[in-house]
């Protein structure tokens, strides 16, 4: 009885985002601190820290990585906490980004003098699918075409943040004209998802298959292995999140916002009051494409290799765990419980000896189902909620409108 | 023949309807805003609505009247585009509507409150409102747009006269049943369609806000028209208005309440037999 209960709270919570307690228009408070501190801890104490010696390159390089996770669940929320619409997708559009940015990293990487017959450097990880020794490249052994646009930075760039949101658009299209809602929507974008990992997997697709997309040497003629260029990536993923914070910060805001909600909580009387709802279903889900892509471009230098792994169904969900742990509905509990569960599990797939076990890196997978399965049951206004409720501030029933 | 007129059965009502439908008649367009003819709509094998000619005037405040089930709600989801008649046209200010989107047909200046009050919940009853303003319905706007201070202004003055004002930043979800009936009425008006669709106004209020409802709708009257559907015959006694009466999906009678509350027919439909 308890476990059919369980199932249908977890049932209820993906599907009523937001409806719960927690809301947009809550905890002004805490909600509004909580990204200007971490802001600041990333701007200033991070980077003193590593200068000081305290904590090592590898550390800051890894909370570089978690930061664009932190941009992809700002983007989560905006589509599932604020609009209701459980995207799957999200990793997807991430991969995209992703890719974007390491084509072009690869073009710019690994060993050279392996040229097609047209003159391009053939990218080492794509002469690996390639059925050839290293070192002789027949005649028909071509860098493909989609593989051209992306020799330059900012024409990838362009490209990364393009590319998602043309996807985005078309899935949102056709889904949001149908009127596919609620779960349906959710497992075609998981579907989609799917099928989009069988076809990066493929060998003959160009897209270097299984092995992903290796061998990154340089980002605009810098180094990747240089400290320096490291904690220069880390800033500009991190002004990158400041950045998306603010821009979806601005959209929830304003009217679009308030729309947004209004979808969410009876999109079928939107439409008596004369709003095209899919109009800003798709600009939401657009933009949340869009950032995961970013995302994406911002994670592929820092990590040093893209495979499909990035966007197995499994990390799509991951997304939608770290929103929910962080708080829906609230773009700092999207960045705070991405940031939160990146950084256990971080700590929770470390080997370590304790008193009477080993704690092996699999049981992560305990935790994060634990962990999920607790916010739901538990606190279903994530961990900003938490906090408020543990301080006691119940300001949520009256809002302050300015 | 004026329409008031008692000794006119419903009948020859009809054939007046029918020789002004708008496929025929240029003039309909002068005295009718909404003509509604030969609409059925079949749900599963059922007729819900069998209409066959009903035309609602300018600036006329008419009620719809009938049984549970007599296909009043079904009426106004046909005209307001949430349900597409199974045959039949539905006109409007000289338009065929029939097949039309709620949303365009919404932008038409058909505004609707529905039987259950729908607010948005996560929504403040300030916010409720600003939704409702018109001339908002472009993304750009949204984006980058705020509320004047004469919308503003006119928000308050609704919500002043609905005495809502004291929950102006209240979660729609907290408020009561009464205060969502009135805030679904508030924003119908703050929107300012040309014709108005009320299905129940004075469900679940008491007797004083039921005057004051009244006393709202007639005062919509001068410059908008309306269709009332509702059940409660002391509010639609305080109305005081052209009255269709419904039953079993067809136009049953037609008249001032007082001469329908004499015809035989609807006292049998509303008593049972």
């Amino acid at each position: 009885m308890f476990r059919i209960g369980a199932l249908k709270q977890v049932g209820d919570f993906l599907q009523d985002a937001g409806r719960s307690k927690q809301s947009s228009t809550v905890n002004r408070g805490i909600s509004f601190f909580v990204p200007w501190v971490l802001f600041f801890v990333g701007l200033v104490v991070i980077p003193l820290l590593y200068y000081t010696g305290l904590i090592t390159i590898g550390t800051v390089n890894m909370l570089g990585r978690y930061m664009a996770f932190a941009i992809v669940a700002v983007g989560l929320d905006l589509i599932w906490g604020y609009t209701g619409i459980l995207s799957l997708c999200q990793a997807f559009f991430f991969s995209l980004g992703g890719y974007a940015m390491g084509m072009y990293l690869a073009h710019h990487g690994g060993p050279e003098g392996i040229i097609d017959a047209n003159g391009w450097k053939i990218p080492a990880c794509l002469y690996v699918v390639y059925p050839y020794k290293v070192g002789e490249a027949p005649a028909d052994a071509l860098v493909p075409w989609f593989w051209k646009p992306f020799y330059t930075l900012p024409v990838t760039t362009v490209l990364g943040l393009l590319v998602p949101g043309l996807a985005a658009l078309a899935i949102g299209y056709f889904g949001f004209r149908s009127r596919v809602r609620g779960v349906y929507f959710a497992i075609l974008t998981q579907a989609i998802t799917v099928a989009g990992w069988l076809v990066f997997c493929m060998n003959n697709m160009k897209l270097c298959g299984t092995n992903g997309l290796t061998r990154f040497d340089r980002i605009a003629g810098f180094k990747l292995t240089n400290p320096s260029v490291k904690v220069s990536l880390y800033v500009i993923t991190l002004l990158a999140l400041v950045g998306v914070y603010l821009l979806c910060k601005h959209v929830v805001k304003s009217r679009v916002g308030r729309i947004l909600i209004a979808i969410r909580d009876d999109e079928p009387t939107l439409r008596f009051s004369g709003y095209k709802p899919y109009i800003y279903k798709l600009f939401a889900f657009c933009l949340a494409g869009m950032i995961a892509g970013l995302g994406g471009m911002l994670y592929a230098p820092q990590m040093g290799i893209f495979t499909p792994t990035n966007m197995e169904a499994s990390a799509s969900i991951l997304v939608v765990v770290w929103v929910a742990v962080g708080g829906r509905g609230a773009l700092s509990g999207a960045i705070l419980g991405a940031l939160a569960v990146n950084l256990l599990y971080n700590f929770f797939t470390s080997e370590k000896n304790l008193w009477l076990l080993t704690w092996k890196a699999e049981y992560w997978q305990f935790v994060l189902g634990g962990l999920f399965i607790g916010v739901v049951l538990l606190f279903p206004g994530g961990l900003i909620d938490l906090w408020r409720r543990l301080v006691g501030t119940q300001d949520n029933d009256i809002t302050t409108y300015t | 023949m004026e329409r008031t007129d008692n000794s006119m059965d419903q009948a020859q009502r009809t054939a007046e309807y029918k020789e002004y439908s708008p496929r025929e008649s240029r003039l309909s367009e002068e005295r009718y805003l909404l003509f509604l003819e030969d609409i059925t709509a079949v749900f599963d094998g059922f007729k819900a609505l069998d209409v066959e000619a009903l035309g609602i005037e300018h600036n006329e405040l008419r009620v719809i009247i009938g049984p549970n089930g007599a296909g009043k709600t079904t009426l106004c989801d046909v005209v307001s585009g949430k349900t597409r008649p199974t045959t039949g046209y539905v006109f409007y200010d000289g338009a065929d509507i029939t097949n039309q989107t709620e949303e365009e047909i919404a932008l038409r200046g058909i505004g609707r409150k529905f039987q259950t009050p729908t607010v948005f919940d996560s929504l403040t009853t300030y916010e409720n409102m600003e939704l409702a303003l018109p001339g908002h319905y472009r993304l750009w706007s949204n984006l980058f747009g705020s509320t004047t201070k004469d919308q503003e202004e006119r928000i308050l003055e609704i919500l002043e006269r609905v005495g809502l004002i004291d929950e102006l930043h209240r979660e729609a979800k907290y408020l009561s049943h009464g205060q969502r009936q009135w805030l679904a009425i508030s924003t119908l008006i703050l929107s300012d369609p040309k014709l108005l669709l009320v299905d129940e106004p004075a469900a679940g209020l008491t007797d004083a806000e039921t005057a004051l409802t009244a006393e709202l709708l007639l005062e919509l009257k001068d410059d908008h028209t309306l269709i009332v559907i509702e059940h409660d015959m002391d509010f639609v006694r305080q109305l005081d208005s052209f009255v269709t009466v419904l039953n079993e999906g067809a136009i049953m009678a037609e008249g001032m309440m007082r001469d329908v509350q004499q015809n035989e027919e609807v006292i049998e439909a509303y008593l049972g037999r």
